[in-house]
């Protein structure tokens, strides 16, 4: 059982570094630093596995853990967009830029 | 909230993610996909939030942690300048790893939250994809710190080669490898940890000796490492979500890794080895230059070929940034083009300090992105550009990169200056770039070196033109 659920996940990672493959390389060069800097926030969904740390484990040690891992995360989460917004922003065309 | 509602929610967060990354294959539906991401990561968090089993203290926790990191993140990243992006990112890419790390150990110390066995008896499977992990989030912490020190300037540039360097990370790995496999035998927490100061060390040491003209794929490949590792620990709480995402991550970095070793024509095992390029203007070799006649301009000479001509193509590179010219350099494009010049940029992929850096440096200065072209765009337009004006760049004007095979930057693909008609070199000295190599572009008969710091030299010339 415990074997079909992890060739389970593995198709699902497999499919998706397809997916994420075929989609990167359709991202225009000139906003390879915005890519750079949403995936990193993007990437920060590990927040979720923290949250439910903090939330129900019984184990003090691991709430504290997971406070501190939902704190970094959450820096990543907000900086990551933050930065990524302030960047897009700035990328205007030739009649909208006077 | 039921298991297949939460993990139908989480898939339609991976889909705002995909959705994401696929707004960001233009600047006009670009802002639309960050919008995107913001609303998957919403939606995980406040799907995990409605989790079975969340207590009350629990929320509190979780709100105090997330107003603290918000603000910090959203202040941060306000006040950063674009100049600094690279470190910026850097720093932040050390986060998602020890969160990686943070989250591998509440794993550990308690199975049960996640349902993978109780402590003494996790599955065997997720003792792996646990270490696994662990172990990614801690070598993408400890090399991004490296990486964050080296772009901030806090440790040299300069890459740092000790001998027996190569066998001792392969001692260490080797290691990380048996106390994984003593780990998972016994599930012993002491080998846990072992395994996990080995692959800080191993991060630390596998980034110190990498120098600074590899940054740029430093930078992408800690970025994919940062998705692996999101993807170890979605396989070890079996969180669909993060696998997604993190394989999302990981191939995105790893693709612009591939980029950037192309666009310098190295390996990926050459930049890993290490030691290429130093600070940049430390690396001199200017002596052996001074018995070769050079043709020095100055600015008025620059402003009266450049009104009289009919096209010019800007190339910066990152010196342009350093100097803080590209405003003053937005300036004379506009007067040159209000004088009837067409001027277009042309930007080398490894122009700046990491992937699409320069651009988003441009795009500060208010030019705008249709007026700024990559270099396979661009490279026959030199032929017959009447003018190139290079900013703060050298080695990707090299034309050594291609008839010198003994040159360190052999093969690399070069911006090709040297057909346009007059090429102006802004430089402060005839110091060679970041790879160390003479630019026999300095002594070509159509080149005229401007020296002086790019800002002022850019000024003096559009003050010239406006007189």
């Amino acid at each position: 059982m415990a074997e079909s659920v992890f060739i389970l996940l593995l198709t699902i990672f497999v499919l998706a570094c397809f997916v994420g493959y075929y989609v990167v390389w359709r991202v225009t060069p000139a906003l390879h630093s915005p890519l750079m800097a949403v995936t990193n926030a993007v990437s920060s969904v590990i927040i979720v596995g923290a949250l439910l740390a903090v939330g129900s484990s019984e184990n003090i040690s691991a709430q504290v853990l997971g406070f501190f891992a939902v704190l970094l995360a959450s820096i990543n989460i907000f900086g990551g967009f933050v930065i990524t917004r302030r960047m897009l922003a700035m990328f205007k065309k030739k009649n909208n830029s006077k | 909230m039921s298991l297949s509602l939460m993990l139908i929610s989480y898939l339609v967060s991976a889909v705002c993610f995909i959705l994401a990354l696929r707004g960001l294959s233009s600047p006009e539906t670009a802002q639309k996909g960050n919008k995107f991401a913001i609303a998957g990561m919403t939606l995980a968090i406040l799907t995990t939030l409605c989790a079975q089993g969340m207590q009350f203290t629990g929320y509190i926790w979780i709100a105090l942690a997330v107003v603290i990191g918000g603000f910090i993140g959203t202040n941060i990243a306000k006040k950063i300048p674009m100049t600094a992006l690279p470190q910026l990112v850097a720093a932040f890419h050390s986060l998602v790893g020890m969160a990686a790390v943070l989250v591998a150990l509440t794993s550990l110390l308690s199975p049960e939250t996640y349902g993978i066995g109780v402590v003494g008896a996790i599955n065997l499977s997720s003792l792996f994809e646990m270490s696994l992990g662990a172990a990614i989030g801690a070598i993408t912490f400890s090399g991004s710190v490296v990486a964050f020190a080296k772009l901030q300037g806090l440790i040299s540039g300069k890459p740092l080669i000790f001998p027996l360097q190569h066998k001792l990370n392969a001692t260490i790995g080797a290691l990380i490898v048996m106390l994984i496999a003593l780990f998972m035998a016994t599930e012993f927490h002491t080998a846990f940890f072992l395994m996990l100061i080995l692959a800080f060390a191993i991060g630390f040491l596998l980034i110190l000796p990498i120098g600074g003209a590899d940054m740029p794929v430093v930078i992408s490949m800690l970025n994919s490492y940062s998705g692996w590792a999101a993807a170890g620990i979605g396989f070890t709480l079996g969180n669909t979500l993060l696998i997604i995402t993190g394989a999302l991550v990981g191939a995105s970095g790893a693709i612009l890794s591939y980029i950037m070793c192309k666009a310098m024509n190295r390996s990926i095992i050459s930049v890993v080895l290490g030691g290429f390029g130093g600070d940049g203007a430390s690396s001199a070799q200017s002596g052996s230059s001074s018995d070769k006649a050079v043709k020095a301009g100055s600015p008025e000479d620059a402003a009266f070929i450049m009104e009289n001509a009919s096209k010019v193509i800007i190339v910066p590179g990152y010196g342009m940034a350093v100097a803080q010219a590209q405003h003053s350099l937005r300036e004379l494009a506009d007067i040159l083009k209000s004088k009837g010049v067409e001027v277009k940029y042309a930007i080398h992929p490894v122009a700046g300090r990491m992937p699409g850096h320069m651009n988003v440096l441009l795009a500060e200065a208010n030019v705008p992105y249709d007026e700024v072209f990559e270099l396979e765009e661009i490279n026959h337009e030199f032929a017959t550009a009447d003018v190139a004006y290079v900013i703060g760049a050298n080695d990707v004007t090299n034309p050594l990169a291609k008839t010198d095979s003994s040159s360190p930057i052999y093969g690399m693909p070069i911006l090709d200056v040297n057909k346009a008609k007059t090429v102006f070199f802004v430089k402060r000295s005839m110091a060679s770039g970041y790879a160390g190599v003479e630019n026999p572009l300095f002594f070509a008969d159509n080149t005229i070196m401007l020296f002086g710091d790019a800002k002022k030299v850019t000024e003096e010339i559009v003050q010239d033109i406006t007189e």
